[in-house]
């Protein structure tokens, strides 16, 4: 598919030849395409790490903030202005290590915004350490016997805490991916894509082969409306689902901070309102 | 005249109420401040107060005057004691004139008061006699309104008023308590000298009485902020909270973060993306908030964080006062980049300079930060209301073209900055090392224009330094010097010393120092910093910058703000 809205021409990328970033950008690309979207509509925010890189790589307004803390930053892009599509992407150590109170904050606070995380299993760009989700035993240079840490498992505490879009995808299964990512842009709310991906150069465990073996889709025998099936799907661990476990319509941040109640300028489209402050002053003095 | 003159002829009246946390001496605290100031008294008030909810001792200091009146006094004219202990409390405040007023029934030994060393006023059973020992509190206030010779009127009319929405027997009872206190007050027999007959100012009705946390927040909305992230922590809360409540209608979107990580984070991308936002918090906070405070430098984007300082290290004195974060606010963020602090004397310099914080921080494309601390927010005053003509905001954001390139090199390391979806052009930002298209580059020529980019902007920001306030004579011998919450203090402890051959020279933006400080500084024959810190942060902020030493430093860090006397006495001192 053409994506040549978003493409940036002959760049340099700096991820390693093989690396799951490559089809997890191309079919986001696709999704982004498909959907139509305008990408002086569209902010990319991420934070740091191999994958947090992508925003430069994809033709978008960008805001490549601090190492954990996009989702904070993303939240206020889209409520200072809700007409712009915002999606905040990064990796696993990123999102759910030095991120994770933000990850799980940004879920309770629900802004209408598309959370995509890499997950690779593996710090990538400080070469090889563990990650939040890297799984038992696993080794490295740091965790010389093995980690220790149970696994963190995103979609479960996602599910936990009633989060408003709960999905799980394959970098190496483009089609299904794209169709995924394009559910999550176009929902109306806080929407979590967790993507399985391989690190060819420091993950020898989690490769393109093992995800291909230890993954299923849901079928429509899966109901994302009900939670507790989505919870149990989400904690199965000899195969991992993917696709859509919970789907959870409610108001937006955006929607319930009050702001746009009266008024759905963006608000730098906004000025002082004198007489209001006048008025507001006025009170402190307190006169019947 | 001094203070203490117009206190001798009944002119300048402190009275301080203590209590326990959640008995209400704010309730008090509150109505007095207001019947005196709708009564056409000038008023100050200020506290001190423990970090719990419930329990413990609460002072405040109210002090009526027939003259402005802005600073903490240590002197007690009428000491009005609600609980045990309470007496104690402020026993080193106590002078052979101070008159108590107190209840017998609650007094503990612990107060070793004989009866007839105050005057017994019955609170409790006064209002127990009404219906309910809850209206003790209004009690207290008829009594104080009464012994200071206020119009009955002005305190039932303003008591009926605040209990309005209450029920019809509520307000009815709080009434009745407020008049039986001050009938109570009119029968008891004073210390032979003690009159009070405050003369009224017509020009105070008219006035605001506010404290500082509404002045930085009113200041805040002047600079058209509509965005306020923060982590609650005092005492810098009372900003957020009157954010959130007036800004309601402001159209001021409040937001409470999961952290101070979360809060600055927020506040940085909320400017990127158009707003103009704050984060309020004090040093425990900055100091997480610090990274992102580096990402605002990097991104070029403007940012405002109100630091209310308390004394530390980690968590200190958590309701106490200091001026102590100066250093940390000053370096606070890894690497080079510029940045202005600006810390408030006056109710009137928080409005205008937190306005002034928001059309800083959007202009240069840098942090900017307005420094107080607990005795700052926490202190009221009455004034002339705000002058709102001036809150016009000039957003320093351009429509993008297609080829637009947000750090595009200037002369003076200023990009026009442009927000996303405000015309055709991609704004990029990147944490990252960057070129002029905002993309990540290790090209180390392009490093080494960037550095000087950013650094080109502190050259433009010195042009506009908020000038340091000379009061008193041109040709000073002594100069004091002060900056933030001190200004008042300072001021009227000069007032009492009554010298001719001293001067105060106030800063109210520290950061980057005015450039005629050395020049101040040189032309006196001695100089001291007075400033509520252990290691003289201003001070050696001075010599840093300005590369003059100052002689003396007044130094407080017992977490309690100066009093008038404390620089009285601590000048007298130095200067003698």
């Amino acid at each position: 598919m053409a994506t040549d809205r978003f493409d940036m021409g002959d760049i340099d990328i700096a991820w390693c030849p093989g690396c799951g970033n490559f089809p997890i950008l191309k079919t986001l690309k696709e999704a982004l395409t498909d959907l139509e979207i305008d990408p002086t509509q569209l902010v990319m925010v991420s934070g740091i790490g191999q994958a947090a890189k992508i925003p430069q790589y994809l033709k978008s307004h960008f805001f490549n903030g601090l190492h954990g803390r996009a989702l904070p930053s993303a939240t206020a892009i889209k409520a200072a202005n809700p007409t712009l599509t915002v999606i905040a992407e990064s990796g696993d150590g990123d999102m759910y290590g030095e991120g994770g109170n933000h990850f799980i904050h940004c879920i309770r606070r629900n802004p209408n915004i598309t959370n995509i995380v890499h997950d690779n299993m593996v710090y990538g760009l400080t070469k090889g350490q563990a990650s939040p989700t890297s799984q038992l035993g696993f080794k490295t240079p740091v965790q010389v016997a093995g980690v220790v840490l149970e696994p963190f498992n995103p979609l479960a505490v996602a599910i936990a805490l009633n989060a408003s879009f709960v999905a799980r995808a394959n970098a190496g299964d483009r089609e299904q991916t794209r169709e995924i990512l394009k559910r999550a842009i176009a929902h109306q709310g806080y929407a979590l894509v967790d993507i399985l991906q391989p690190c060819v150069t420091f993950n020898k465990l989690n490769t393109y082969q093992w995800f291909k073996e230890n993954v299923y889709y849901l079928d429509d025998a899966h109901d994302p409306a009900d939670r507790g099936a989505a919870f149990a799907r989400a904690t199965e661990e000899d195969r991992l689902p993917l696709g859509v476990f919970y789907v959870n319509p409610k108001k937006s941040f955006e929607e319930n901070v009050g702001v746009y109640e009266e008024d759905s300028r963006p608000l730098y489209e906004r000025e002082v309102d004198q007489a209001k402050l006048a008025s507001l002053i006025d009170s402190f003095k307190m006169a019947i | 005249m001094g203070s203490l003159q117009r206190a001798k002829q009944g002119q300048d009246v402190s009275i301080v109420l203590c209590g326990q946390a959640g008995q209400g001496v704010q309730t008090v605290e509150f109505l007095l401040t207001r019947i005196l100031k709708l009564a056409g008294y000038h008023v100050f008030a200020t506290k001190e107060y423990m970090s719990r909810v419930r329990g413990g001792l609460n002072s405040t200091t109210i002090r009526v005057s027939n003259k402005r009146v802005s600073a903490l006094i240590n002197r007690m004219d009428i000491l009005v004691a609600l609980n045990q202990g309470a007496v104690a409390h402020v026993a080193e405040r106590l002078s052979p004139e101070t008159v108590i007023l107190a209840e017998q029934a609650v007094l503990g030994d612990d107060d070793g008061l004989e009866p007839g060393l105050f005057l017994d006023l019955p609170f409790t059973q006064i209002a127990s006699d009404i219906g309910n020992k809850i209206y003790s509190n209004i009690v207290a206030v008829g009594a104080i309104a009464g012994l200071l010779g206020i119009g009955l009127t002005d305190v039932t009319d303003y008591v009926e008023r605040f209990f309005a929405k209450k029920s019809r027997e509520v307000v009815e009872h709080n009434v009745q308590a407020a008049r039986a206190g001050y009938e109570a007050a009119g029968l008891l027999e004073l210390p032979e000298g003690w009159k009070w007959d405050i003369k009224t100012d017509a020009r105070v009705k008219d006035e605001v009485l506010v404290n500082g946390a509404e002045a930085v927040g009113l200041g805040a909305l002047a600079g058209g902020c509509d965005f306020v992230s923060s982590y609650p922590m005092s005492p810098s809360t009372g900003v957020l909270v009157f954010l959130a409540q007036q800004g309601k209608d402001l159209g001021v979107l409040a937001e409470q973060a999961e952290d101070e990580i979360a809060a600055i984070n927020m506040a940085v991308g909320a400017w990127y993306a158009g707003a103009r936002a704050m984060a309020t918090t004090s040093g425990g906070g900055f100091a997480l908030m610090t990274e992102g405070v580096s990402l605002a430098g990097m991104l070029e984007t403007p940012v405002v964080v109100h630091i209310a300082q308390r004394p530390g290290p980690a968590t200190g004195l958590p309701t106490r006062t200091e001026q102590g974060d100066l250093e940390l606010v000053l370096y606070g963020g890894h690497g080079d980049f510029p940045r202005i602090i600006l810390a408030p004397g006056t109710l009137e310099q928080a409005y205008a300079v937190t306005q002034k914080a928001f059309d800083l921080a959007d202009k240069y494309q840098s942090p900017v930060f307005v420094l107080t601390d607990e005795y700052f927010v926490d202190s009221y005053y009455n004034l002339p209301a705000f002058d709102v003509s001036q809150a016009t905001v000039e957003k320093h954001v351009v429509k993008t073209s297609r080829d637009y390139r947000r750090y595009e090199i200037t002369e003076d390391g200023l990009s026009p900055r442009g927000i996303p979806g405000y015309g055709d052009g991609l704004v990029a930002v990147d944490s990252d090392e960057h070129d002029e298209e905002g993309h990540i580059t290790e090209d180390l020529d392009v490093r080494v224009t960037m550095v000087d980019k950013r650094l080109a902007k502190g050259e433009a920001i010195k042009k506009e330094i908020v000038p340091p306030e000379l009061v008193g004579p041109e040709d000073y011998r002594n100069l004091v010097i002060c900056w933030g919450s001190t200004y008042h203090v300072v001021l009227e402890g000069l007032a009492e010393l009554g010298r001719d051959d001293t001067a105060m020279l106030h800063y109210q933006q520290v950061y980057p120092l005015h450039v005629k400080t050395a020049d101040y500084v040189r032309q006196a024959g001695k100089t001291v910093v007075v400033e509520s810190n252990a290691t003289g942060q201003f001070r050696k902020l001075i010599r840093l910058h300005a590369g003059v030493d100052v002689d003396e430093g007044l130094i407080k860090y017992d977490g309690l703000s100066f009093a008038v006397e404390d620089i009285v006495e601590g000048l007298g001192q130095i200067l003698s």
